[in-house]
């Protein structure tokens, strides 16, 4: 990777001089998501919650497979078009991106960030595009409220009272398609509208923060001061005020998180007011009791795809910043007495006419 | 934009004591009355049904001394039907220890698991993982009956 291609602003923050086009993008939602306030922007809705298949881990897997055909399709590009897949999930060795892989053929790099992994795939694959590496990179992530909740929880059917600041892992997944410039010019994709292009102009890498947070059941908490470290540093690196940005969309702080982060960038002077938006307080209603908000791997990714990016495309954003924050923590960790380690990462995208 | 401290350690951003009571205070409270209200009304009626198979039981011939083991088995099992056509598990969030704690709610803490790992197979799946949430009843159950067990010697002798 060249120097000038990607330049090292400062640790963490990446310019990008020949900024990646954010070509097209799926989304493929649950029931209850498509019951909550986007429920119509969904590119693919699945109502059955096991997808036919015998285990959610199936279904999970099948959620991730149909985002990407989607994205595939939705671009006209084909497998082959494309060099490098980045993808995770919340599953143990990241079952569902590797196993899902088996059929996509596209050469995979697996990422792990729990619920981060939507913004670190995306930024994974712009910098391999910017950097020239890649043509065209897909970033996708899936995650499954039941398969989720019988690794991380309890049995389904075990009956548990939810504390309020409990989160509700999505059931969705999302697929990010990203193009060389160069690239999209010579061969016109059927953009999703003919609205202006969306370009990812810079990102930052998240450093993991712990600030002694323990309670798995309170992850908004313990991920507020990842999203406010890296929100700080991408200001910081892209030279940009908050008040330049339209959107600022972190994922998933929940209803307990959300005050957190403003907190702590009150506490830097920085006073994002209604730009920063977060995706697990947007993705459900307040009656669907998913108490403190939504959260998983998809649920920021879902929000992207749904709301934010098509605002960027209808023109009625400029310019947007994803940061989804992931708990880095594992069941185990968390029975041996461990506080939970957190990170973010930040994804820039502006639209240009 | 005031400069942030990209060079320091952990926790540049707020001392961590502090930033964790601050994270208590916009903690939402706990509903405890309205769940105390739930788990009063869940609870109650569950050993409503309990006290009336107990009294058919009576009613056909079964005394107070062997009526109890009849009862807690036919409970276990409305425990573990419940369970298995999935009401169970939305009876518990309403009415949280109302229903976790009476029989039926072991039995639902047995079963869930059972059905929950029939994918994994029978042995490592249903049969490794069935006592995953009673099991520390169990265990913590036979140490306790055990020390009482003991004590109970050693002050009234075996046969008293």
């Amino acid at each position: 990777m060249s120097v000038t291609e990607v330049a090292l602003e400062g640790r963490g923050h990446l310019a990008f001089a020949n900024p990646p086009l954010l070509a097209a993008w799926a989304t493929v939602a649950g029931k209850k998501e498509t019951q909550g306030p986007l429920g119509r922007h969904f590119d693919r809705i699945v109502r059955d919650e096991t997808m036919g298949e015998k285990t959610f881990e199936r279904a999970e897997r099948k959620l991730f497979t149909s985002a990407v055909e989607l994205v595939l399709s939705l671009s006209g590009r084909h497998a082959s078009d494309v060099d490098l897949i980045f993808a995770g999930d919340l599953l143990d060795q990241i079952v569902t991106a590797n196993f899902a892989a088996r059929d996509i053929g596209i050469p995979l790099v697996g990422v792990y960030g729990a619920c981060s992994t939507s913004s670190e795939s995306l930024l994974l694959a712009a910098m391999s595009v910017a950097s020239g590496t890649a043509r065209r990179a897909i970033a996708a992530t899936a995650s499954h409220h039941m398969s989720a909740e019988r690794q991380y929880r309890y049995p389904i059917e075990l009956g548990v009272q939810r504390l309020p600041t409990s989160q509700w892992t999505a059931t969705g997944a999302a697929a990010f398609l990203v193009e060389d410039a160069r690239e999209a010019r010579s061969q016109k994709a059927p953009a999703q509208g003919d609205g202006p292009t969306l370009r990812i102009v810079s990102a930052t890498v998240g450093r993991v923060q712990d600030y002694g947070i323990k309670d798995p059941n309170n992850m908004g908490a313990a991920m507020a001061p990842a999203a406010a470290d890296t929100i700080l540093r991408h200001l910081q690196g892209s030279g940009h005020a908050v008040e330049d940005f339209d959107l600022i969309l972190t994922g998933d702080l929940g209803r307990v998180g959300h005050p957190l982060l403003e907190l702590l960038l009150a506490e830097e002077r920085i006073h994002p007011k209604e730009r920063l938006r977060d995706a697990g307080i947007l993705l459900y209603a307040p009656d669907q009791a998913v108490d403190a908000g939504g959260s998983g791997a998809a649920c920021s990714a879902l929000v992207c795809g749904a709301m934010a990016l098509p605002r960027l495309r209808r023109g009625e954003m400029r310019r947007m910043l994803l940061v989804a924050t992931g708990s880095l923590h594992s069941p185990r960790t968390y029975q041996q007495g461990e506080s939970i380690p957190t990170i973010a990462h930040a994804v820039e995208v502006e639209a240009v006419r | 934009m005031p400069s942030y401290s990209m060079h320091s350690g952990e926790c540049a951003l707020m001392d961590k004591k502090e930033y964790q009571k601050r994270a208590r205070q916009v903690e939402p409270p706990r509903p405890i009355a309205r769940n105390a209200f739930w788990a009063f009304l869940v609870g109650g009626t569950i050993c409503l049904v309990g006290q009336i198979v107990q009294a058919v039981l009576l009613s056909t011939g079964f005394t107070e001394e062997t009526v109890k083991a009849p009862t807690a088995i036919i409970m276990v099992f409305l425990g573990a039907l419940f369970t298995a056509v999935g009401l169970y598990d939305r009876l518990t969030p309403l009415g949280g220890m109302g229903a976790s704690l009476p029989i039926t709610g072991f039995a639902n803490a047995v079963v869930a698991p059972a059905i929950e790992f029939k994918n994994e197979g029978a042995v490592m799946g249903t049969g490794a993982r069935i006592f995953q949430i009673a099991g520390p009843v169990i265990a913590y159950g036979l140490f306790a009956a055990f020390v009482i067990g003991i004590l109970r010697y050693a002050l009234r002798g075996v046969w008293s």
